[in-house]
């Protein structure tokens, strides 16, 4: 995707500056989910406190709609926390996947960008790491943007909830995988890449049909990814 | 159910989504890791999105549908080509909704 071609650094931009520019697709991404999020949690009988609290506290887009389903269905609240767990556990692994890069920040500092580590952003600082962009920043200001665009349209889907009633005839609920494809399309960096996309893929699809509930995504993950190590040590051997 | 009960239920989903976030990094970001812990970790990315893109692609509702039904199928060349060609990832967000809204205009 573009994150090569956005982030051609100018030396005269702002670090403000070029973290808008770099959190502009997540921002679209966002708002329309976020919207959709503010509606359906009206819908279901969350105050406007409650719903915005969530967005600010959880920061969790897929997680949220999710709990929401389960509050309007009168969930048991043990259920819909375990849900959650399950839902966010692979971050997981992104902040693992993250760690290396961060060996000169103090506890802090990754405290506060832990709490800020959503798909979006994950995948965004994971080419920008990769790049040796780690400037502090630059990258809180991507998460405190992106934060603001999901809470700020989380409200904007509170004052409209009275006025929509399905988010669906104007393709809102495409924002997100759409946007998905930008970012895995960004992270093809190599035939093995391509080869542990396809893995995860199916495998992720395949656990989820067979009734996996929502740790298809965890398991498909590790599996395809520790599959990559063995194509990758495979491939090297062949070459030398 | 009541305003409070949804509160805490908030503060124990704000928990158990904090918790993983916070582990790794804190735990891994001094350490040095060795290189094949380094070189799975690299195929994570990739790995994850495509593990939570496909399935929304090929099951929308939960069972394999490759009909023309499948909006959210056939959206994603349109995107795929936008985002390829032109490097412009809000461009492909807005051709893939675009798609998605047509596509239940004409089809559905």
């Amino acid at each position: 995707m573009n994150s090569a071609t956005l982030s051609t650094t100018d030396p005269a931009e702002s670090p403000l500056a070029s973290a808008f520019r770099q959190a502009l697709p997540i921002i679209l991404g966002y708002v329309p989910v976020g919207f959709a999020y503010g509606v359906l949690a009206q819908k279901s009988g969350l105050s406007a406190l409650n719903t915005l609290l969530m967005s600010a506290l959880v920061y969790a887009g897929s997680a949220q709609l999710i709990a929401v389903g389960l509050f309007a269905a009168a969930a048991n609240p043990l259920a819909i926390v375990a849900t959650t767990f399950v839902v966010n556990l692979r971050h997981l692994l992104m902040s693992a996947a993250l760690a290396p890069y961060l060996g000169r920040w103090n506890k802090t500092r990754l405290a506060l960008f832990a709490a800020q580590m959503t798909d979006e952003t994950f995948a965004l600082h994971a080419n920008r790491f990769a790049r040796n962009e780690t400037g502090p920043a630059e990258t809180f200001g991507i998460n405190v943007i992106a934060q603001s665009a999901w809470v700020g349209s989380t409200a904007l889907g509170l004052a409209a909830s009275t006025l929509i009633t399905d988010v669906r005839p104007i393709g809102l609920d495409y924002a997100l995988p759409a946007m998905f494809i930008g970012l895995l399309l960004g992270q093809l960096k190599s035939r093995q890449h391509l080869v542990v996309a396809v893995t995860a893929g199916a495998l992720s699809t395949a656990l989820m049909l067979a009734g996996l509930g929502q740790s298809h995504v965890l398991a498909a993950t590790v599996i395809a990814a520790t599959i990559g190590l063995g194509v990758h040590a495979w491939t090297s051997r062949r070459s030398s | 159910m009541d305003q409070q009960t949804i509160f805490l239920t908030i503060l124990g989903m704000m928990a158990v989504t904090y918790i993983p976030r916070a582990l790794p990094v804190l735990a891994l970001a001094r350490r040095t890791l060795p290189e094949p812990v380094i070189r799975w970790l690299g195929f994570i990315p990739v790995a994850v999105l495509a593990a939570m893109l496909v399935p929304a692609l090929v099951a929308p509702e939960k069972f394999l549908d490759f009909s023309f039904r499948n909006i959210f199928l056939w959206a994603a060349i349109p995107t795929f080509l936008v985002c390829w060609k032109t490097k412009s990832f809000v461009g492909a967000v807005v051709t893939g909704m675009g798609c998605v809204a047509l596509g239940r205009l004409f089809f559905t």
